[in-house]
């Protein structure tokens, strides 16, 4: 199977501390994958060597093929798990925004999304809650026809209702011919929209299946694997 | 509403059993078509990728249909619906007469049970 993501050896020093140890990933195209790991495993500083916001201490790290960089920007799409929406910013300047930095932006199709969510394109980013920011932010990141999009933390801090519109929107978004990367350490919400997950301890990969071969194999829902694998 | 699902099974295989119900029940009738691989995931709250394998063991088992323009339908094969009722009303027999048998009861015990339930349900004019 063709490959969208792939590392060797990648490591992430901050310091004295070792945030990523000898990472080995390869993502296939077309899946859903989980990121999963307690807080400071490295998740976050994995999702941004992907997108090219941090660059490794050491290692190879390839998307679509080519090393990560300006032209890998053009087609991963990430999410930061806090919005860097303007505060100044109105519904439609977000828009623009998004148009003229990426080419694969279908407008259409966000304005569409924020159509159900009731946000009229008038409004300020200040003005709105931040359940609402979150929404539309996620709303402009998938609204990126991608080949990868890295999802840090898309349903951490906000109400279940919320949560539910969000999962939506990722498999309503979803075509098979894009993975995406969804960190999370909100397993039980998540699983069901996973084909396969990642362990992250301590900045190792521990574990690397599909979900229906832990259910199949182990008779265990991720959820209690989660917990089993990593109980304090 | 989302789809409820146990946690010791794989996912696709509870959306087939569910489906199979649907299509045995008759929610989703003979022929009909049945909606896309994304509508029904986004319905049923799980990854699309996961319903097109559930979509597919189902058609080889022959319960559902691909057309080439029309998309996946619901089987016209009457047979094939009636086998596969009879054996989902075995494997729920099975199940029930494991667990009367677990709680000390034997068969014809079971049975006695069953032909009371008949009676007392024609007294009170339930016909369920």
């Amino acid at each position: 199977m063709e490959a969208i993501l792939e590392a060797r050896g990648l490591t992430k020093r901050y310091g004295a501390t070792l945030a990523l140890n000898n990472v080995d990933i390869t993502l296939p195209k077309g899946k859903i994958v989980g990121l999963l790991g307690p807080n400071g495993s490295g998740k976050t500083t994995l999702l941004k060597i992907a997108a090219g916001l941090l660059t490794p201490t050491n290692g190879v790290i390839l998307a679509d093929n080519r090393p990560i960089g300006e032209a890998t920007k053009s087609v991963v799409s990430f999410l930061p798990e806090r919005t860097y929406l303007p505060d100044w910013m109105t519904v439609t300047d977000c828009l623009d925004y998004f148009t003229d930095f990426y080419e694969d932006f279908d407008g259409k199709r966000a304005e569409d999304m924020l159509g159900r969510l009731a946000v009229p394109a008038n409004k300020k980013m200040r003005t709105l809650s931040k359940g609402t920011r979150e929404k539309m932010q996620l709303v402009l990141v998938m609204s990126r026809r991608a080949k990868l999009y890295l999802l840090d933390e898309p349903i951490g801090g906000v109400d279940p209702a919320t949560r539910d519109y969000i999962l939506n929107t990722i498999i309503g978004n979803y075509d098979n011919e894009a993975t995406i990367l969804i960190s999370t350490h909100l397993i039980a919400d998540v699983e069901k929209v996973l084909d396969e997950f990642l362990f992250l301890k301590e900045g190792v990969i521990t574990m690397h299946d599909t979900t229906d071969n832990v259910r199949e194999t182990q008779g265990k829902s991720l959820d209690e694997l989660f917990r089993e694998v990593f109980r304090c | 509403m989302a789809w409820q699902f146990t946690s010791n099974r794989p996912i696709y295989q509870q959306i087939m059993e569910e489906i199979e119900l649907r299509i045995l029940n008759g929610t989703y009738e003979k022929g009909m078509r049945l909606p896309s691989v994304r509508d029904l995931a986004m319905t049923a709250a799980v990854n699309p990728n996961t319903m097109q394998r559930a979509l597919s063991e189902l058609e080889n088992q022959g319960l559902v249909a691909t057309q080439r323009n029309t998309g996946r339908t619901v089987t016209t094969d009457e047979e094939a619906i009636k086998h596969a009722r009879t054996v989902k009303a075995d494997s729920l027999t099975d199940t029930f007469l494991l667990q009367m048998k677990a709680l000390g009861l034997t068969k014809k015990e079971v049975l006695e049970r069953l032909a009371e339930r008949e009676e007392k349900e024609e007294e009170h004019g339930s016909n369920s």
